[in-house]
Protein backbone atom coordinates (compact mmCIF):
# COMPACT_ATOMS: atom_id res chain seq x y z
CA UNK A 1 0.00 0.00 0.00
CA UNK A 2 2.96 2.33 -0.59
CA UNK A 3 0.97 4.34 -3.12
CA UNK A 4 -1.86 5.01 -0.66
CA UNK A 5 -2.50 8.77 -0.77
CA UNK A 6 -2.42 10.88 2.39
CA UNK A 7 -6.02 11.38 3.50
CA UNK A 8 -5.75 15.06 4.36
CA UNK A 9 -3.94 15.90 1.15
CA UNK A 10 -6.39 13.95 -0.98
CA UNK A 11 -9.36 15.60 0.71
CA UNK A 12 -7.80 19.00 0.24
CA UNK A 13 -7.33 18.22 -3.46
CA UNK A 14 -11.00 17.21 -3.71
CA UNK A 15 -12.03 20.49 -2.07
CA UNK A 16 -9.83 22.55 -4.38
CA UNK A 17 -10.81 20.94 -7.70
CA UNK A 18 -14.49 20.72 -6.65
CA UNK A 19 -14.53 24.43 -5.90
CA UNK A 20 -13.07 25.17 -9.34
CA UNK A 21 -15.93 23.12 -10.82
CA UNK A 22 -18.55 24.86 -8.62
CA UNK A 23 -17.35 28.31 -9.59
CA UNK A 24 -16.91 27.81 -13.34
CA UNK A 25 -20.27 26.02 -13.47
CA UNK A 26 -22.02 29.24 -12.40
CA UNK A 27 -19.98 31.25 -14.92
CA UNK A 28 -20.93 28.83 -17.72
CA UNK A 29 -24.65 29.17 -16.87
CA UNK A 30 -24.50 32.83 -17.92
CA UNK A 31 -21.69 32.38 -20.52
CA UNK A 32 -22.56 29.04 -22.17
CA UNK A 33 -20.48 29.74 -25.30
CA UNK A 34 -17.21 30.65 -23.54
CA UNK A 35 -14.79 28.00 -24.89
CA UNK A 36 -12.02 28.87 -22.44
CA UNK A 37 -14.35 28.38 -19.47
CA UNK A 38 -15.68 25.17 -21.01
CA UNK A 39 -12.15 23.73 -21.36
CA UNK A 40 -11.42 24.75 -17.74
CA UNK A 41 -14.61 22.99 -16.61
CA UNK A 42 -13.69 19.74 -18.40
CA UNK A 43 -10.16 19.78 -17.01
CA UNK A 44 -11.25 20.19 -13.39
CA UNK A 45 -14.32 18.00 -13.67
CA UNK A 46 -12.05 15.13 -14.76
CA UNK A 47 -9.63 15.76 -11.87
CA UNK A 48 -12.55 15.85 -9.46
CA UNK A 49 -13.97 12.53 -10.67
CA UNK A 50 -10.57 10.86 -10.37
CA UNK A 51 -10.01 12.19 -6.85
CA UNK A 52 -13.52 11.19 -5.71
CA UNK A 53 -12.96 7.62 -6.89
CA UNK A 54 -9.50 7.51 -5.32
CA UNK A 55 -10.88 8.73 -1.99
CA UNK A 56 -13.66 6.12 -2.00
CA UNK A 57 -11.16 3.36 -2.71
CA UNK A 58 -8.96 4.14 0.31
CA UNK A 59 -11.12 6.06 2.78
CA UNK A 60 -14.78 5.31 2.06
CA UNK A 61 -17.39 6.89 -0.22
CA UNK A 62 -18.26 10.61 -0.24
CA UNK A 63 -21.22 10.02 -2.58
CA UNK A 64 -23.54 7.07 -3.07
CA UNK A 65 -22.17 6.61 -6.60
CA UNK A 66 -18.65 5.85 -5.35
CA UNK A 67 -19.70 3.27 -2.73
CA UNK A 68 -18.70 0.47 -5.13
CA UNK A 69 -15.04 1.54 -4.92
CA UNK A 70 -14.77 0.60 -1.26
CA UNK A 71 -15.32 -3.15 -1.40
CA UNK A 72 -16.42 -4.43 1.96
CA UNK A 73 -19.12 -6.64 3.42
CA UNK A 74 -20.27 -3.68 5.52
CA UNK A 75 -22.29 -0.59 4.62
CA UNK A 76 -19.45 1.95 4.71
CA UNK A 77 -21.54 5.10 4.07
CA UNK A 78 -22.32 5.50 7.78
CA UNK A 79 -18.88 4.52 9.11
CA UNK A 80 -16.75 7.50 8.16
CA UNK A 81 -17.35 10.68 10.21
CA UNK A 82 -19.93 13.21 8.99
CA UNK A 83 -18.53 16.51 7.69
CA UNK A 84 -19.30 18.53 10.83
CA UNK A 85 -17.74 15.95 13.16
CA UNK A 86 -14.13 15.60 14.29
CA UNK A 87 -12.14 13.85 11.56
CA UNK A 88 -14.90 14.59 9.05
CA UNK A 89 -14.47 16.17 5.68
CA UNK B 1 -33.40 15.49 -7.33
CA UNK B 2 -30.39 16.05 -5.14
CA UNK B 3 -27.44 13.82 -4.22
CA UNK B 4 -25.64 14.33 -0.92
CA UNK B 5 -21.86 14.68 -0.90
CA UNK B 6 -20.32 13.81 2.45
CA UNK B 7 -17.97 16.80 2.76
CA UNK B 8 -18.28 20.53 3.35
CA UNK B 9 -17.77 22.88 0.39
CA UNK B 10 -15.23 24.65 2.62
CA UNK B 11 -13.75 22.93 5.71
CA UNK B 12 -14.76 23.97 9.26
CA UNK B 13 -12.41 23.03 12.12
CA UNK B 14 -13.17 25.03 15.25
CA UNK B 15 -11.41 23.87 18.41
CA UNK B 16 -12.69 26.51 20.90
CA UNK B 17 -16.41 26.76 21.73
CA UNK B 18 -18.07 30.21 21.84
CA UNK B 19 -21.84 30.18 22.53
CA UNK B 20 -22.07 33.98 22.29
CA UNK B 21 -20.77 34.00 18.71
CA UNK B 22 -22.84 30.93 17.85
CA UNK B 23 -25.98 32.94 18.66
CA UNK B 24 -24.88 35.71 16.29
CA UNK B 25 -23.74 33.45 13.43
CA UNK B 26 -27.04 31.53 13.72
CA UNK B 27 -28.67 34.41 11.82
CA UNK B 28 -26.96 33.16 8.66
CA UNK B 29 -28.71 29.80 9.16
CA UNK B 30 -32.30 30.88 9.88
CA UNK B 31 -32.26 34.69 9.82
CA UNK B 32 -33.71 37.20 7.30
CA UNK B 33 -30.59 37.19 5.06
CA UNK B 34 -29.45 33.68 5.88
CA UNK B 35 -28.52 30.72 3.71
CA UNK B 36 -31.80 28.82 4.23
CA UNK B 37 -33.84 31.79 2.96
CA UNK B 38 -31.39 32.21 0.06
CA UNK B 39 -31.71 28.60 -1.05
CA UNK B 40 -35.51 28.54 -0.76
CA UNK B 41 -35.77 31.85 -2.65
CA UNK B 42 -33.80 30.70 -5.71
CA UNK B 43 -35.15 27.15 -5.79
CA UNK B 44 -38.72 28.51 -5.61
CA UNK B 45 -38.22 31.22 -8.24
CA UNK B 46 -36.70 28.97 -10.94
CA UNK B 47 -39.90 27.22 -12.09
CA UNK B 48 -41.41 30.22 -13.85
CA UNK B 49 -38.09 31.62 -15.14
CA UNK B 50 -38.44 31.61 -18.96
CA UNK B 51 -34.71 31.84 -19.89
CA UNK B 52 -32.59 28.71 -19.67
CA UNK B 53 -29.39 30.47 -18.54
CA UNK B 54 -31.25 32.01 -15.60
CA UNK B 55 -33.12 28.79 -14.70
CA UNK B 56 -29.65 27.20 -14.57
CA UNK B 57 -28.17 29.90 -12.36
CA UNK B 58 -31.14 29.80 -9.93
CA UNK B 59 -30.83 26.00 -9.68
CA UNK B 60 -27.06 25.97 -9.22
CA UNK B 61 -26.84 28.92 -6.80
CA UNK B 62 -29.88 27.59 -4.88
CA UNK B 63 -28.00 24.29 -4.55
CA UNK B 64 -24.76 25.99 -3.45
CA UNK B 65 -26.73 27.86 -0.76
CA UNK B 66 -27.71 24.48 0.74
CA UNK B 67 -23.99 23.70 0.99
CA UNK B 68 -23.48 27.10 2.66
CA UNK B 69 -26.27 26.34 5.13
CA UNK B 70 -24.33 23.18 6.02
CA UNK B 71 -21.13 25.21 6.56
CA UNK B 72 -22.93 27.71 8.83
CA UNK B 73 -24.63 24.85 10.71
CA UNK B 74 -21.27 23.12 11.22
CA UNK B 75 -19.83 26.35 12.62
CA UNK B 76 -22.74 26.66 15.09
CA UNK B 77 -22.48 22.97 16.04
CA UNK B 78 -18.75 23.21 16.73
CA UNK B 79 -19.13 26.50 18.64
CA UNK B 80 -21.68 24.92 21.02
CA UNK B 81 -20.41 21.31 21.18
CA UNK B 82 -20.43 19.73 24.68
CA UNK B 83 -21.18 23.02 26.48
CA UNK B 84 -21.57 22.69 30.23
CA UNK B 85 -24.62 24.14 31.98
CA UNK B 86 -22.28 26.69 33.63
CA UNK B 87 -21.02 27.88 30.22
CA UNK B 88 -24.60 28.00 28.89
CA UNK B 89 -25.60 30.31 31.76
CA UNK B 90 -22.42 32.41 31.71
CA UNK B 91 -22.60 33.24 27.97
CA UNK B 92 -26.36 33.84 27.78
CA UNK B 93 -27.14 30.70 25.78
CA UNK B 94 -29.87 29.72 28.27
CA UNK B 95 -32.78 31.17 26.26
CA UNK B 96 -31.87 29.05 23.23
CA UNK B 97 -30.97 26.03 25.36
CA UNK B 98 -34.35 25.84 27.09
CA UNK B 99 -36.17 25.17 23.79
CA UNK B 100 -33.53 23.35 21.72
CA UNK B 101 -30.84 22.08 24.15
CA UNK B 102 -27.78 22.01 21.81
CA UNK B 103 -29.81 21.04 18.72
CA UNK B 104 -29.67 23.14 15.55
CA UNK B 105 -32.83 25.15 14.77
CA UNK B 106 -33.21 27.92 12.18
CA UNK B 107 -33.75 31.29 13.86
CA UNK B 108 -32.40 34.84 13.61
CA UNK B 109 -29.81 36.09 16.11
CA UNK B 110 -32.61 37.87 18.03
CA UNK B 111 -34.61 34.63 18.38
CA UNK B 112 -37.23 35.16 15.64
CA UNK B 113 -38.01 31.81 14.00
CA UNK B 114 -37.26 31.21 10.32
CA UNK B 115 -40.18 32.19 8.09
CA UNK B 116 -40.91 32.08 4.35
CA UNK B 117 -41.73 35.81 4.60
CA UNK B 118 -37.93 36.40 4.54
CA UNK B 119 -38.03 35.93 0.77
CA UNK B 120 -40.26 36.49 -2.21
CA UNK B 121 -41.05 34.52 -5.34
CA UNK B 122 -42.91 37.08 -7.43
CA UNK B 123 -43.20 35.29 -10.76
CA UNK B 124 -41.69 38.23 -12.65
CA UNK B 125 -38.07 37.71 -13.79
CA UNK B 126 -37.03 41.38 -13.41
CA UNK B 127 -38.56 41.65 -9.94
CA UNK B 128 -37.14 38.30 -8.78
CA UNK B 129 -33.62 39.05 -10.02
CA UNK B 130 -33.58 42.46 -8.33
CA UNK B 131 -34.58 40.70 -5.11
CA UNK B 132 -31.81 38.14 -5.65
CA UNK B 133 -29.12 40.81 -6.18
CA UNK B 134 -30.30 42.66 -3.07
CA UNK B 135 -30.33 39.40 -1.11
CA UNK B 136 -26.69 38.68 -1.98
CA UNK B 137 -25.67 42.18 -0.84
CA UNK B 138 -27.66 41.85 2.40
CA UNK B 139 -25.96 38.51 3.12
CA UNK B 140 -22.57 40.10 2.33
CA UNK B 141 -23.28 42.92 4.81
CA UNK B 142 -24.29 40.38 7.46
CA UNK B 143 -21.02 38.46 6.99
CA UNK B 144 -19.11 41.77 7.22
CA UNK B 145 -20.95 42.51 10.49
CA UNK B 146 -20.10 39.03 11.79
CA UNK B 147 -16.43 39.43 10.83
CA UNK B 148 -16.20 42.60 12.98
CA UNK B 149 -17.23 40.49 15.99
CA UNK B 150 -15.01 37.47 15.25
CA UNK B 151 -11.42 37.40 16.54
CA UNK B 152 -10.72 33.65 16.22
CA UNK B 153 -9.13 32.86 12.80
CA UNK B 154 -10.66 29.35 12.89
CA UNK B 155 -14.12 30.98 12.72
CA UNK B 156 -13.21 33.93 10.48
CA UNK B 157 -11.73 31.72 7.73
CA UNK B 158 -14.94 29.91 6.61
CA UNK B 159 -16.96 33.13 7.16
CA UNK B 160 -14.65 34.93 4.70
CA UNK B 161 -15.20 32.15 2.15
CA UNK B 162 -18.99 32.53 2.49
CA UNK B 163 -18.72 36.31 2.16
CA UNK B 164 -16.72 35.97 -1.06
CA UNK B 165 -19.36 33.67 -2.55
CA UNK B 166 -22.06 36.35 -1.99
CA UNK B 167 -20.02 38.70 -4.17
CA UNK B 168 -19.70 36.08 -6.95
CA UNK B 169 -23.41 35.23 -6.79
CA UNK B 170 -24.28 38.93 -7.03
CA UNK B 171 -22.18 39.11 -10.19
CA UNK B 172 -23.93 36.08 -11.76
CA UNK B 173 -27.39 37.49 -10.91
CA UNK B 174 -26.36 40.80 -12.49
CA UNK B 175 -25.52 38.93 -15.70
CA UNK B 176 -28.82 37.07 -15.42
CA UNK B 177 -30.73 40.35 -15.21
CA UNK B 178 -28.91 41.53 -18.33
CA UNK B 179 -29.92 38.31 -20.16
CA UNK B 180 -33.57 38.91 -19.18
CA UNK B 181 -33.45 42.55 -20.33
CA UNK B 182 -31.82 41.58 -23.64
CA UNK B 183 -34.89 39.45 -24.31
CA UNK B 184 -37.38 42.25 -23.58
CA UNK B 185 -38.57 45.36 -25.36
CA UNK B 186 -35.52 47.63 -25.03
CA UNK B 187 -37.74 50.74 -25.00
CA UNK B 188 -39.79 49.44 -22.08
CA UNK B 189 -38.56 46.51 -19.97
CA UNK B 190 -41.91 46.48 -18.19
CA UNK B 191 -44.09 46.27 -21.31
CA UNK B 192 -44.88 42.69 -20.40
CA UNK B 193 -43.98 40.01 -17.85
CA UNK B 194 -42.27 37.23 -19.84
CA UNK B 195 -43.28 34.69 -17.21
CA UNK B 196 -46.99 35.57 -17.48
CA UNK B 197 -47.97 37.58 -20.57
CA UNK B 198 -47.47 34.73 -23.02
CA UNK B 199 -49.30 36.52 -25.84
CA UNK B 200 -46.30 38.81 -26.30
CA UNK B 201 -43.64 37.64 -28.71
CA UNK B 202 -40.64 37.63 -26.40
CA UNK B 203 -38.67 35.14 -28.53
CA UNK B 204 -37.86 33.15 -25.43
CA UNK B 205 -40.12 30.14 -25.66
Amino acid sequence: MSNKPNRKELLNRINVVSFAVDDVKLFLDTHPCDTEALAYFHEYSKLRNQAMHEYAKYYGPLTVDTTVESCSDRWNWINEPWPWQEGGC
Amino acid sequence: MWIYEKRLQYPVKITQTNPKLAQVIMSQFGGPDGELAASMRYLSQRYTMPYKEVTGILTDIGTEELAHMEIVSSIIYQLTKDLSIEEIEKYGFDKYYVDHTLGLWPQAAGGTPFTATYFQSKGDPITDLHEDMAAEQKARTTYDNILRLVKDPEIADPIRFLRAREVVHYQRFGESLRIVQDNLDSKNFYAFNPAFDTKSDCGCK
